[in-house]
This record gives structure tokens, sequence and C-alpha cells, in this order.
């Protein structure tokens, strides 16, 4: 079980990794195409990585619900629970 | 009257150097790009051919870490070369409609197919990356150059193996005497150093088995050549409409003045053994190019240092050229960067341009006993060529029975 600042650092790495953004840019209330600039396919790269780094299942139709980074942290978290 | 075409910029990535004047620094001293891999697969599967010829320059050196991320290593090597070839021309400002891409390979992205494929089958189809087909695809590096340039004239991928790269230069030549586009960035691009191509090429019976000796491995002409040497990377070359080069005061290596395709249709991978495409090819090229037989001085060949391709070629250059030949300066390239597939005639068509430009025919190394069925007068040595007006030739031949020819004028 990771905190909710953990899964935001963890999750920071990965978009680093896809996108070359700095990890503090990623920011709780930042959404990922408005304010990251990242497309889908880089969206689908960074949920694929956060399954297997957090051990949860994203199903492809809760993919766009996940807004902000806020979101993607949020629904990680509940699916670690 | 057709549009004369000149070429403006050069660009390479390559296993004798990272860039063109590394490249041809290494070409006019005559260095081998062959060595022992070191991947562990070499081991891990007991591969029966053991070296080849890699790029000296890693593309991570030269791209970010995110570019490299979205393109196959094919893809990474053209972007670089492509780039090396606009900053050469002095490009700036031009009409992007009018800008178009022919960008070859032999095979595409072979190494993110075969990884996505391991992917799938250890951990499954989630874990496989969407980003896994636009890397794969073998339009990737035509399409990735065109979105690097911003080139919108179309971006074309000729195909047809180990002509590839010459194919593409044809196909450029075409887009601008059409009036379909002023400026193409023309090349080749390859990343094939992967077990299973290694394993393919060696069960055909292609590859030279020197393992104990890779340097000396890749030998066109010798008697004892006994397969080629795999290489990789990329090749670039911006060609664009004369009127268009000197209105903006561009620096011109040379003319584009005529290329052929041919096809032998003769069998899938054997060359016709009397060379008949290979001849018919190199005498269309010249008709197009409007020159005859005796103004040649240089031959770039295609000599891949197998037992059965070096001699047919040497049958059409003597079909074409008569007894002409004797006094042509014949280099074969790939004794030193080994045979880059769908990119080594981007590759030896830089190659080309700069000894039409520079006046000198790089050297081929290895050549210890030259086969006596192939008298051809072979540059071993850098050699001065002549002064005044000067005509150079590239051969590629690919497995489908693919025959390209371009043919290079001074300006």
């Amino acid at each position: 079980m990771a905190s909710n600042e953990e899964i935001l650092a963890g999750l920071a790495e990965i978009v680093n990794e896809e996108t070359g953004l700095a990890p503090e840019s990623v920011e709780m209330d930042k959404s990922f195409t408005d304010d990251l600039d990242i497309d889908s396919i880089s969206m689908m790269t960074i949920v694929v990585n956060a399954e297997e780094k957090f051990g949860v299942r994203i199903p492809d139709e809760e993919v766009k619900n996940l807004k902000t980074v806020g979101d993607a942290v949020g629904f990680i978290a509940n699916a670690q629970a | 009257m057709t549009r004369k075409v000149v070429i403006t910029g050069l660009g390479a990535t390559t296993p004798i150097g990272g860039d063109v004047p590394t490249m041809w620094k290494n070409a006019l001293k005559g260095v081998s790009g062959a060595r022992t891999l070191e991947a562990d697969w070499v081991k891990e599967y007991e591969l029966p051919v053991t070296f080849a010829a890699q790029v000296t320059t890693p593309a991570s050196e030269v791209l970010t870490r995110v570019e490299a991320k979205r393109m196959d290593p094919s893809t990474q090597f053209a972007v670089i070369a492509a780039r090396e070839a606009w900053r050469d021309s002095g490009l700036e400002e031009l009409d992007h409609d009018r800008f178009a891409v022919a960008f070859a390979t032999g095979i595409g992205g072979v190494w993110t197919l075969l990884d996505a494929w391991d992917t799938l089958r250890a951990k499954g189809p989630r874990r496989v990356l969407p980003m896994t087909v636009p890397m794969l695809m073998p339009n990737g590096p035509a399409a990735a150059v065109s979105l690097d340039l911003g080139a919108r004239a179309g971006a074309h991928t000729p195909v047809s193996a180990c002509a590839s790269g010459t194919e593409a230069l044809h196909q450029g030549l075409e887009l601008i005497r059409s009036g379909k586009a002023d400026v193409v960035m023309c090349g080749g691009a390859e990343a094939a150093i992967h077990p299973m191509p290694i394993a393919a090429f060696a069960s055909m019976q292609a590859l030279s088995r020197r393992n104990d000796d890779p340097e000396h491995a890749s030998r066109p002409y010798d008697v004892d050549r006994d397969g080629f040497v795999m290489g990789e990377g990329a090749g670039a070359l911006l060609i664009e409409a004369e009127e268009h080069a000197l209105a903006r005061g561009a620096r011109i290596y040379g003319e584009l003045a005529g290329t052929s395709v041919t096809a032998d249709a003769y069998h899938i991978t054997a060359p016709d053994p009397g060379g008949l495409g290979a001849t018919r090819a190199l005498k269309a090229a010249m008709f197009d190019a409007r020159v005859q037989p005796s103004d040649v001085v240089h031959v770039n060949a295609h000599a891949t240092s197998t037992p059965v391709g070096d001699k047919p070629e040497y049958v059409a250059l003597k079909t074409a050229l008569g007894s002409h030949l004797d006094s042509v300066a014949v280099s074969a390239t790939k004794s030193q960067t080994g045979h880059l597939l769908g990119a080594s005639g981007a590759v030896e068509a830089v190659m080309t341009v700069l000894s039409v430009y520079e006046r000198k025919a790089p050297v081929t190394i290895n050549l210890e006993n030259q086969d006596p069925e192939i008298p051809l007068d072979i540059v071993t040595a850098a050699r001065d060529l002549p002064q005044g007006d000067v005509v150079a030739l590239s051969n590629s031949f690919g497995f489908g029975g693919h025959n390209a020819v371009i043919v290079v004028k001074n300006v």
C-alpha cells in the first residue's frame, strides 16, 4: 500500500520516462492533456507502466475518466486498497 | 525540358563514422567497421555468425531519450542522417508543400516487431506498447523524417531489399522532374543486427563466417570472399531542382543526372548469372542521364562480398561499359562498412557524390588475391579522379531481382 505522495512520485517518474517532463511538473491538479500535453498513445503507455509499477488494473474504459494527475492517483490508491 | 536536379546536402550514420566528414575521412583511409558482437544473445542462441558492423555513434548519443523512445532504431538512424543532410544543405526557408521525402528501408522496424512479440509471449497483450505499430511499420523512417523536417509533399518508402536506398534517389528524382516537388530528402535506413535476421541470412549462407577475423571478413572481389557482413545505419541526400538551389545560392555537390530501376524476373534471390537485369539498369540510367559509357570514370559497386554476387555485377558492367571499363576506378565500400541492406544504396550514394565533388575514389579493403574472373580496376588506395567533366555510377541490387543505378555528374 503506497501513500498518495508515493503514488504521485511514482507516476511522475513514469511520466518523465515517457515524455521527458520534469517530475515536479506532474502535480495533482494538472490535466494530462491540457496541462501536460500528453497524447492518447503516451497516456496508454503511462497507464500500462503504472499498472505494472503499482500492481493494479486500470480498465481501458476507466482511462478516459482519469483527466488529472489527481484522478489517476486516486484511482490507483483505491485499486490498491 | 527536363528539370535538372542537384545534390545540396549529405548526411550519414554508419559503421565507419557517425557523420559524413568522419565516414568520408575513413572511407579514403580504408578502415573496417566490422567487430565481434558483444550482445548476450550471440552466445544465448549460439549464432553461427558472431560479428557485424554496427554504427560507431549510438543513436542514444545523438537523440534525446524521449525522441528515441518513440522510434525504432531504423527510424532513429534515418532521423540522425536526415538532420545532418538538412543542416548541411543550409536550407532554411522553403515551401514545405513542395518538399517531399523518399526514405527507404529493406526490413523496417524488426527490433520493435520482435521485442513486441517477446513481450506478448512473456507478459501478455496488455504490455504490448501502444507505439508498437507506428514504430515497426516500414514507412516509419520516411514518416519520422517528414514530421521532423515538415516535408508535406508526400513521404515515400521504396522497399526493394538491398536496392531500396538507391531506389529512393530514383523516386526523388522523378518527384522533382515531374513537378510534384522542388526539394526531396532521399535516403535509406536499416537496423537489423538482431539475432533473427542474422540467423535467417546465415541460414541462406549469405553471411561471412569469418568469426575469428571480423575486420577481414568483408572482402569483395577477393578469391576468399565467403559472404557479406551485416551492417546498419543510414544515409541521406537532400536533392533539389537546380533552379531552386541556384536561387538560394546553395553549395552544389553535383548533379543527380539519371537513375533507373529494373527487375531480373529470373529468381527470387539468385542474381541472373548473365547480369541481364543489371545491364539493362546500367544502360537505362546512362541513357536517362544523357551520358556515354566513355564519360564514366568511377563506379561505387554493389559488391557485397558473396561468392555468387560479385561476378554478375562485373559481367553487367562489362556489357554496359565495354572496353572503357578498363579505365574506370571501381570502389567496393562494403569492404569497410559491411552491407547496410536497405541503407547501403543511400550511404554509397553519399560516397559517390563526394567522389565526384572531391575527385577522390574511396578504398576497397581486404583485396589480397583478386578473383581472376573479375578483372576490374579496383581502388585499393585512395585515388584521385580526373579533373574536367566526370560521371560516376552507383549500383544496388536486391533480393527479388531488383536493380537500381544512379548517375552522378559534376556541375
